[in-house]
């Protein structure tokens, strides 16, 4: 069974190949004159103020711990589908429980406006 | 497992690579024609008979160009990025079938599909995570504002969007009872396509594979007035390439789930009762799911010319505060539907 | 030397890699790139043993999910490459070593009561055990009751985030 995984390794290897192949192409097949202008950080013509790496909003960090929350969710409902019909109505239940409980938690984190996006 | 067995697989893996390779150079010129018809102009015309060639020109002006890594960017990461973004957009086709019966090949049978794993679904999910990091690195890797804004936003929205793809697909494997997509494709014989029994579920996914995608009306992490470039500012000649190849790879493999999913995969309804041999079946079964395919690139590429773009708070309310509902309520309703019919 | 075991030593190796390069990195950006190396070797690990799913869920959740997080943070806090700290030698920097090899030595011996001596027989079960619908056939007739408590867990997280980043909020 898990010769079926085997040209899912292939598959990966050749994609990569052929990425970093192509990825370096052009820096093979191309000029390479740089100068000042073109190795400095693109700004609209104008010259970069301060570095790039100043504190940004914490909005992105929410979304991405509700994502993870959410993601655990979704993976704990992928066997109860893939079981749905041997678990009748018993197993349903248990699942309308589970996504109740979580819903709790949605309602509150929207209306705590932590996914409120201005 | 030994020699042949390879030997076939990797026969497979390249036959799909030229194909979407090749697929990728046509999406690129019916784009351009499809945007210059809508807006009532002519689109490339001038390379090749209709412009057929244009594709292949713009490639290799872009590989002929010079390959500027900016001073201040990490190089390593900065060259990393667009080979995970074609990584993943390759990696996934390798789990989709393409026909339903096996062919000799060598004295061995050959099922149509690369990878037949049963987690097939969770297979394309996980694929789709690590697609992430390829625009956030690369927003990062270039150390530069707008890159870096734009990496962010793009990262966020397709996490965001991923739940919504995620929950969808519950539907789909509980009418299914399976995760492999051989299986899904065979459950959808004669008119029961999933598009039928999961209407909803297809319209969240649907939507939700534009905003994975980066494709409008999601487009915002890449629009041109906003910022300027955003995760691709400053990427030049063929790194440049390879993320409009992975963007148009994405979208081909997102059409191939889609039509996998919901609109039947290869099946062609009522084919069974022409009583054709089976290498016949096979091609013709090729053609249904690859004229499946193109009629959602064709739709992909409709839609961004036709609707306006999101902004980003709206873009982010709606996937969190409409589609995720909606994809929960979906997977209720399927489940009660489901127990007592 | 079968195959599986080739490959097991393949994987085993890439994952002891990885984990070292991400606790030796300066950059924190390329530590997080290498565990994300090593989940994905641990992965493989995982199908090694017939444990599709926990195979699966391990590039879904982790490499997919909490690494995006990990990677975030990074962004958002500008770490920068570490300094290097002076320490002086006392008996707490060598207690770190010390205590991980105790570790490894514990963990060695209870694998080798449990399994009775030998490391590379894999259960003919497992091939049953590790299929999503086994799982789904378990956790949700055995195993409930851990089940139900996972999502009081997940919302406990849920409403500890939302207080965490709080001072943002109007």
């Amino acid at each position: 069974m898990i010769e079926s995984y085997i040209p899912i390794f292939l598959i990966l290897a050749v994609a990569v190949v052929f990425g970093v192949v192509s990825a370096n192409m052009s820096w093979l097949l191309g000029p390479q004159r740089p100068n000042r202008a073109k190795n400095s950080t693109y700004e609209s013509g104008m010259e970069p103020v301060r570095t790039a790496h100043d504190r940004f909003s914490v909005k992105y960090y929410m979304v991405a711990v509700l994502f993870i929350l959410f993601d655990i969710e979704v993976v704990f409902m992928y066997p109860w589908a893939v079981q749905y019909r041997n678990l009748g109505l018993y197993g349903f239940v248990e699942m309308v429980v589970f996504i109740g409980i979580l819903l709790v938690g949605f309602v509150y984190v929207i209306k705590k406006g932590a996914l409120q996006w201005d | 497992m030994d020699v042949l067995d390879i030997a076939i697989a990797l026969i497979k893996i390249v036959v799909m690579f030229v194909v979407v390779l090749l697929t990728v150079a046509e999406l690129v010129y019916t784009e351009r024609k499809i945007s210059a018809w809508i807006q009532n102009r002519v689109g490339p015309n001038r390379v090749g008979w209709l412009g057929l060639l244009q594709p292949y020109a713009d490639v290799v002006k872009l590989l002929l160009k010079e390959d500027i890594v900016p001073a201040a960017a990490n190089r390593f990461i900065h060259t990393l990025a667009p080979v995970i973004s074609i990584g993943v957009a390759f990696s996934t086709l390798a789990v989709i079938p393409i026909a339903g019966p096996t062919i000799t090949l060598f004295g061995r049978t050959v099922h149509m599909v690369i990878a037949d794993v049963n987690v097939g679904i969770l297979y394309v999910l996980a694929l789709t995570s690590m697609g992430v990091y390829g625009l956030t690195l690369s927003g990062w890797a270039s150390n530069n504002k707008y890159s870096l804004l734009g990496g962010l936003r793009s990262a966020a929205q397709m996490i965001s969007y991923e739940l919504s793809m995620g929950l969808s697909l519950i539907g789909v494997i509980m009418i299914t009872g399976s995760l492999q997509l051989t299986d899904i494709v065979h459950h959808q014989h004669g008119w029961m396509w999933n598009l039928v029994l999961q209407p909803v579920g297809f319209i969240t996914f649907l939507v939700a594979s534009f905003a994975e995608t980066n494709r409008a009306p999601f487009d915002l992490p890449e629009a041109e007035p906003e910022l300027v470039g955003g995760y691709h500012t400053e990427y030049s000649s063929f790194k440049f390439a390879l993320f409009f190849l992975a963007e148009y790879a994405n979208m081909i493999t997102s059409s191939a789930v889609i039509t996998t999913l919901y609109l039947g995969g290869w099946q062609v309804p009522y084919l069974e009762t022409f009583g054709l041999s089976d290498g016949w079946m096979v091609l013709v079964q090729i053609l249904a799911f690859m004229l499946k395919v193109a009629f959602l690139l064709f739709f992909f590429q409709w839609v961004r010319w036709s609707v306006p773009r999101f902004r980003y708070d709206q873009l982010m309310n709606l996937g969190w505060k409409v589609m995720l509902p909606l994809a929960i309520a979906n997977i209720v309703l399927t489940g009660a539907l489901l127990l007592f019919l | 030397m079968t195959f599986e075991t080739i490959l097991f030593y393949v994987l085993a190796l890439a994952g002891i890699v990885s984990a070292l390069l991400v606790i030796t990195r300066r950059n924190p950006m390329h530590a997080a790139l290498f565990l994300i190396v090593n989940f994905v070797a641990l992965a493989g690990i995982y199908l090694t043993l017939h444990a599709q799913f926990v195979a699966i869920t391990q590039v879904l959740v982790y490499a997919g999910a909490i690494m995006v997080l990990v990677l975030f943070v990074i962004m958002l806090l500008n770490l920068q490459n570490e300094q290097d700290l002076f320490e002086k030698r006392s008996w707490r920097s060598y207690s770190g070593p010390i205590l991980s090899l105790l570790l490894l030595a514990l963990l060695l011996r209870t694998v080798a009561f449990v399994s009775g001596g030998s490391f590379d027989r894999i259960s003919p079960e497992s091939e049953r055990i590790g299929t999503v619908a086994n799982i789904g056939q378990q956790l949700f007739t055995a195993f409930v009751f851990p089940f139900e408590m996972a999502s009081l867990l997940l919302l406990a997280a849920m409403v500890g985030a939302v207080i965490l980043a709080k001072k943002r909020f109007p």
